[in-house]
């Protein structure tokens, strides 16, 4: 059973504590609003993965956990098959009749960072993707490897400043641009895939309900404010995402079928890039006069993505 | 429910038919698996018991060993009986995932159809990848033919699954020389299988929610020392349900398994350790050369972890000179079977002489002509009262001969 009414948020942010409050993640640190948000929007029982990442080595650090129900993490790259494992067993032990309480429902959720979702897990997702495991997949897109101190992952923008793709004398930061996630999910024919925003609550609570209800492997992109790795100040993480999705940096957006596209969130007024990203410091030498053309290209992509989501939307296809 | 296979008394079965037969009757809840030469067919077998439903449970066919193992995992902690297969570059691939398997204490069954490890790229058997696994923390049990294979399966499930133990167990066999030559078989009927193995008991299990699991946290050097000889301990301690277990086999079926298999060691002068398929091979030239006057006799660690440094030392105090045959190159140092066994005898008061010998790498045959010829070296070294060769050297080897090595020992 889930929960459908959402009015409140102070309501619904305690409506279901099975995330402790007490964890080591940065204060500031949108991975917690999202987690919790996930654990709240449901009453079923929850079975989840973690694969290593900010995430996971602030929440289970032995004698504590932040976790009031059943958690597993392995390793870096296998959160998808951990779930995928244990989904299989919940099918197994049903057909055998051996669960405990064999009519309770039971969801299961693996949460990665873009480090290990974009790069080092990649394939491990995309093999329980394809196998159709009854799961879903979330991944904190903080856009970089802030696990480790902020190193570069196929998820960070061209132009930011990272300790592995360095502004300097003759850098602008990242060369490369960053890798479409959402689209290579929805191509493996996931029934839900989106990509969500925590200050949209509403939205991204419905499209968590939506994943979790959605028989078959679902996907979603979350993003995650960084605020030691994007640089800003840690009261400002809801500022900061507010930004991101008027921008349209990050476009609320969600592909059913591997086809249905239908955008979730139009800004009233779509802001400049540039007013994102003067807000952090991973991109404060885009503003010296030599990288000006940087930001002209990133603003370039985002005009040209939201003019490629609005026209998929349109077409039905 | 799954259909029952009904089995003559004795089958004709290679050794991963045999293994892929006793995962079949342990009714296992999920095996995940990845195909690869030469463990390939018990997968493929229990594809086969999967699509004609003699198989409730599910089959979950992965993108790679190291997913394989990862959904084992995570199958596992879910409360359920669990099983897969592998070799050589498959085991490697897996290696990170067998260290949380055990290190969450997870009663997995991995049959190794032991194969080399490239490079150069091989797919026939050596030792490469059981010897890979050796710190990994699970329990390895050796079979030298099919029958053994099959028996030590379904001992595998009941030795990890055993509450005094929670460890992962993996039965190893030799690629090819066993996993593809067909034998006679003397298998169990399911039911009475199953019964021997017993239902399975969770423990801690992720979906009984009335009572949280975090698995997989992290410690830090405030705990993970603890945690680490813990597990240490507890795979010490599986020592005696293995006893058991084997003594509770041995009643059902007749067949006769120890942590450390003696062949002629009554009374033997001179001695092989070996592991694998050379076991039987050794023990036939033991036998020849006892005609001869020379009296030679086979060592076999049943139990290559937990090790048994006590059983070893109890069979070989007595012998004159024993010779160790590892099947995997130490690269850089003397072979692990030789640096076990040497270690137990040295907690002895006459200290046999102890050399190694590297043999079958890749799939090298080892030959009964081999196996006198080590054994007539070793009575060489006996009756001198010192080794008359450099310590390590190269059995079947082509080229010039090489020894690294020698005794500082005097006669």
């Amino acid at each position: 059973m889930a929960i459908t009414s959402i009015k409140n948020l102070k309501e619904f942010s305690t409506a279901n504590e099975r995330f402790e409050g007490a964890h080591l993640l940065c204060p500031g640190c949108a991975h917690s609003m999202i987690v919790r948000e996930l654990m709240n929007c449901t009453d079923d029982n929850l079975v989840i993965a973690s694969n290593t990442g900010c995430l996971e080595v602030s929440t289970a650090v032995y004698p504590y956990t932040s976790w009031d129900t059943s958690w597993i993490h392995i390793g870096f790259e296998n959160a998808a098959t951990a779930a995928s494992g244990a989904e299989a067993m919940y099918k197994a032990r049903k057909r055998k009749g051996t669960l405990k309480d064999p009519d309770a429902p039971v969801k299961f959720v693996a949460f990665g960072g873009d480090g290990s979702t974009y790069d080092i897990g990649f394939q491990w997702l995309s093999g329980a993707m394809e196998r159709g495991h009854d799961f879903t997949y979330i991944c904190l897109d903080n856009e970089n490897y802030a696990n480790t101190g902020g190193q570069r992952s196929s998820a960070t923008p061209i132009g930011a400043n990272t300790t592995t793709a360095q502004a300097g004398r003759v850098s602008y930061g990242k060369k490369e641009k960053k890798k479409d996630m959402v689209a290579i999910m929805a191509a493996h024919g996931a029934p839900y895939v989106a990509q969500l925003a925590p200050n949209k609550w509403k939205i991204m609570a419905k499209g968590f309900q939506k994943a979790l209800e959605t028989e078959g492997p679902c996907f979603i992109n979350t993003v995650s404010a960084c605020t030691t790795e994007w640089k800003f100040d840690p009261k400002d993480t809801i500022h900061l995402t507010d930004l991101a999705t008027d921008t349209l940096m990050f476009p609320i957006y969600e592909i059913i079928d591997g086809h249905e596209l239908n955008i979730l969130y139009r800004p009233k007024n779509i802001i400049p890039v540039e007013e994102y990203l003067a807000a952090q410091g991973r991109y404060k030498h885009l503003f010296k006069p030599e990288n000006k053309h940087v930001i002209e290209q990133i603003q370039k992509d985002i005009d040209a993505k939201w003019e490629y989501l609005q026209r998929r939307e349109e077409a039905r296809v | 429910m799954a259909e029952k296979m009904e089995l003559n008394e004795i089958e004709v079965w290679d050794g991963n038919y045999a293994a892929s037969q006793a995962l079949r009757q342990a009714q296992v809840d999920v095996v995940a698996a990845y195909p690869i030469t030469p463990s390939t067919p018990i997968v493929e077998s229990y594809g086969a018991y999967v699509a004609n439903g003699y198989v409730d449970g599910e089959f979950v066919m992965v993108e790679s060993e190291h997913a394989a193992m990862s959904g084992c995992v995570g199958a596992a902690a879910a409360g359920g009986r669990v099983a897969t297969a592998t070799s050589s570059q498959g085991f490697m691939l897996m290696i990170e995932v067998l260290y949380q398997a055990s290190g969450m204490r997870l009663p997995i069954v991995l049959t190794v159809v032991n194969r080399a490890v490239a490079s150069p790229l091989n797919v026939r058997g050596d030792h490469g990848d059981m010897y890979a696994g050796r710190d990994s923390g699970w329990v390895q049990i050796d079979a030298f033919n099919a029958q053994e294979a099959y028996d030590l399966t379904l001992c595998a499930f009941k030795i990890g699954e055993d509450m005094d133990v929670r460890l992962p167990v993996m039965v190893h066999q030799d690629g090819f020389v066993t996993s593809h030559t067909a034998q006679n078989v003397k298998p169990l009927q399911d039911d009475v299988a199953y019964n021997f193995i017993g239902k399975y008991q969770p423990y801690e299990e992720m979906l009984d929610f009335t009572k949280a699991v975090t698995y997989g946290a992290q410690t830090e050097e405030d705990w993970h020392y603890e945690h680490k000889a813990k597990q240490h301990k507890a795979l010490m301690d599986s020592r005696d349900v293995i006893d058991r277990v084997f003594a509770e086999y041995k009643e059902l079926t007749g067949r006769e398994y120890n942590r450390v298999e003696k062949y002629f060691m009554d009374d033997a002068e001179v001695a092989i350790v070996a592991l694998g398929s050379a076991v039987e091979t050794a023990r036939y030239a033991a036998e020849e050369l006892r005609k001869e006057g020379i009296k030679a006799g086979v060592v076999a660690p049943r139990c290559f972890r937990p090790f048994a440094f006590d059983g070893i030392r109890e069979a070989l105090e007595n012998v004159k000179a024993v010779s160790t045959l590892d099947r995997s190159c130490p690269m850089g140092a003397m072979g692990t079977l030789f640096n076990e066994v040497s270690a137990a005898l040295y907690t002895t008061e006459k200290r046999p002489l102890v050399s190694n010998y590297i043999y079958g790498l890749g799939g090298r045959d080892f030959s009964v002509a081999e196996a006198k010829r080590i054994f007539k070296e070793q009575k060489a070294h006996a009756d001198a009262g010192h080794l008359t060769t450099p310590i390590q050297q190269f059995s079947g080897l082509r080229g010039p001969k090489l020894g690294f090595f020698e005794t500082k020992r005097g006669n």
